[in-house]
């Protein structure tokens, strides 16, 4: 099958490393992976901030360069969530351009969700030595409705990593507190609720926290070395699954 | 209550450094949730009850003007007067004129946010009219002077310590922290008033048209008091409130409860219906309904409609993580949390809550639990795009964002920014890889570390992949 991987804006910024993470474990599941050169951002940005038609034309420009894939696969539940929940409302006065997002809609996974769900890896090439805890992605959890938060994996089962072993976090599923925009809105606001979440990481006592979404990502390991934590580790789930992190 | 909605910035700030609230909040913390996860449970099919209820309320709220007539009429019929008030100051007005026809100079009160809307306790004194709050939290706040800052537990933020002072001040009893010993002086107090008081007012948690009767779900017996003792009843509720029949009201008591407090059934439920009747050992002489549009009517039938559903259950704000940091205080107005942030804007204008549709992670918890599906991410998310169609937003925002679609629509030029993006902030962050001091985004910067990128982007490294080996 052959699988368009939307590698995000973010992860193509700052965490080069995710994307070829993912492009390895998409490989090992046996897809034949295209990275269309031309993507850049998925339009959340936009349509979180009301500006509908920044959205649109993004959305716009998604559907051409992915349409064409078997499956799109993001190593985000955020993007993928904004591609399945939200693109179809961007278009409710377009009927043809709604009835391809519908079907691109339909093809869009969250990277674990879609290792799991429809490549059926059973066996991911990466080993971990030591203690991770999850961290959930709300887009993840709530708008993907379970599957696809990247850190509890799809269906809740967390996937499977040799030596790893698993530390449930105290308020697993709440919100980290990035909100991609609100974190420079209400910056202080948004860094009392890491605040919370690198509490709680804390006193899971794990190596490392898990996760599934770049935003997150930023924001927990930004709070938790601001506020002294040195040996807490920040992974993205594709890092572990892959290999590429070992604990070491 | 005048509102302060367009200073949630300044007072969200206050509350974060306001360390006994954020105390008493973390003491509060997800106390309610807890509970609540564990007894929807109870419900076979908690999915489908939600559903059928969101039904429920969207067939009450289609025909709203037929349901209230209904309402009005049966409610008339057992003897009951139905009035309407388009504002809160008329609320106010009717409620004096009331005192004056009945000669009413002790008013008592159980829970009402449509009386917080109407700044009533503050009119009715300044008519000379004494209102006695008689839900043990908002009696606890009006000895504070200060509004609620959640809509069912309205004292949430006060310890029990600040409770002590409070009541050692009011009560003149000595100072103590038993809580039992501290209920029964509030009762005790209370006791007199209820005995004392013309007039009882009460909100309401529901009305039901086939009977004109209003529901009221309490955990204190203070609303049955407030009710039945003294000659005057006047119930004051929000037109929204209606439900067709008591079955539709059975449906939804399956759910807010549940969804409140996570009790499976409040300690007190009444259903009022009418005066007192010759042969009814208790009831009021006269009752009053006051039907309150002050706002409502501009949900209908637009785009925020789902927001008329609520059953002002407070799921919503119990489950918010922005709620949860900062308390409902900064909200500045009756109704904090994600419903508040709907219903703020809508009720009062945007302009006048600019912050608040933005105050949210979109994390879609309070969609999650909302026990009638009122879909508050999405909600706030339209009031964001109302904003810009306004022109409400501040135009460096609004550029920022339509900059970044411009660059995101050009990829080759976009390649280029992100590598010199990618390069520069990588310089920035130096040995240690992170960025303390974030040019353009302080407000990110103050409160947490930026992790720096890598240096190079992933379009460049794939590219330079894809060439080595050869493809």
């Amino acid at each position: 099958m052959r699988v368009g991987l939307f590698v995000t804006c973010l992860v193509d910024l700052v965490r080069p490393r995710i994307g070829f993470a993912a492009l390895r474990l998409l490989e090992a599941a046996g897809c034949e992976v295209a990275v269309p050169a031309t993507q850049t951002c998925c339009g959340q940005p936009g349509y979180n901030s009301g500006d509908r038609a920044s959205a649109r034309a993004l959305a716009r420009k998604v559907l051409e360069e992915f349409e064409g894939f078997d499956y799109v696969v993001a190593p985000s539940g955020s993007c993928a969530g904004m591609i399945r929940t939200h693109y179809p409302d961007l278009f409710g006065d377009e009927p043809v351009t709604l009835d391809r997002i519908g079907r691109l809609c339909a093809k869009t996974y969250e990277l674990t969700d879609f290792l799991a769900n429809v490549a059926k890896l059973d066996a991911v090439p990466g080993a971990f030595e030591g203690t991770v805890t999850y961290h959930d992605s709300c887009s993840g959890l709530r708008e993907l409705g379970g599957g696809g938060g990247g850190g509890g994996g799809p269906g809740g089962a967390p996937p499977r990593v040799a030596g790893l072993e698993l530390a449930e976090m105290k308020d697993a599923t709440a919100c980290c507190g990035f909100g991609g925009t609100f974190s420079i809105k209400f910056g202080d606001v948004s860094a009392a609720m890491a605040e919370k979440k690198c509490a709680n990481i804390a006193a899971s006592g794990a190596d490392a926290v898990v996760l599934g979404d770049l935003g997150c990502m930023l924001n927990i390991e930004g709070r938790l070395r601001r506020g002294g934590d040195e040996r807490t580790r920040v992974l993205h789930v594709a890092e572990v699954l892959a290999g590429s992190e070992t604990g070491q | 209550m005048q509102p302060q909605s367009a200073h949630f910035k300044r007072r969200a700030a206050a509350e974060l450094a306001n360390a006994q609230l954020q105390s008493n909040m973390r003491r509060f913390g997800g106390r309610f949730v807890a509970a609540r996860a564990k007894v929807i449970g109870e419900l076979d099919d908690f999915e489908g009850t939600r559903t059928a209820a969101a039904a429920a309320r969207d067939r009450a709220l289609e025909n709203l003007d037929v349901w209230i007539e209904r309402f009005e009429r049966e409610a008339k019929r057992r003897g009951a007067s139905v009035l309407f008030a388009e504002t809160g100051e008329e609320v106010a007005r009717l409620v004096i004129e009331l005192c004056r026809h009945h000669g009413v100079r002790k008013v008592t009160k159980s829970k009402s946010m449509l009386s917080e809307e109407a700044s009533l306790n503050q009119r009715l004194e300044a008519a000379g009219v004494q209102a006695v709050e008689t839900d043990l939290g908002e009696y606890i706040l009006q000895l504070a002077g200060e509004p609620p800052s959640h809509i069912i537990a309205p004292a949430i933020h006060k310890s029990k310590e600040q409770v002590a002072d409070l009541f050692e001040r009011a009560h003149g009893r000595p100072r103590t922290l038993d809580i039992p010993q501290m209920t029964r002086e509030a009762r005790e107090v209370l006791r007199g008033h209820f005995l004392s008081a013309d007039m009882g007012i009460s909100g309401g948690n529901f009305l039901i048209a086939e009977t004109g009767s209003v529901a009221l779900v309490t955990n204190e017996g203070n609303g049955r008091m407030v009710t039945t003792l003294p000659r005057v009843h006047v119930c004051i509720t929000g037109i929204e409130k209606v439900l067709p029949t008591l079955e539709d009201l059975a449906l939804v008591m399956r759910l807010l409860p549940r969804s409140a407090t996570g009790q499976s059934i409040s300690n007190y439920f009444t259903v009022a219906t009418g005066v007192r009747a010759p042969g009814d050992r208790d009831g009021p002489e006269h009752m009053y309904f006051i039907l309150v549009d002050n706002g409502r009517t501009n949900l209908i039938g637009g785009d925020l409609h789902e927001m008329l559903r609520c059953i002002r259950c407070g799921a919503c704000m119990n489950h918010c993580p922005v709620y949860q940091t900062i308390g409902g205080h900064a909200y500045g107005w009756v109704y904090p949390g994600p419903m508040g942030s709907v219903l703020t804007p809508s009720y009062l204008g945007l302009e006048n809550a600019l912050d608040l549709p933005h105050a949210s992670t979109l994390c879609g918890e309070c969609g999650v639990v909302c026990p009638v599906k009122i879909p508050l991410p999405e909600l706030l998310r339209k009031l964001r795009e109302k904003q810009v169609d306004r022109g409400l937003r501040p135009r460096s925002e609004v550029l920022a964002i339509r900059a970044w679609s411009w660059l995101a629509q050009r990829p080759r030029l976009y390649a280029s920014v992100t590598r010199m993006a990618a390069r520069y902030l990588r310089f920035l962050g130096g040995g240690r890889r992170r960025i303390s001091r974030l040019p353009f985004g302080g407000a990110w910067t103050r409160g947490r570390d930026m992790p720096a990128p890598e240096g190079r982007t992933f379009r460049e490294l794939y590219a330079r992949r894809r060439v080595d080996s050869g493809k």
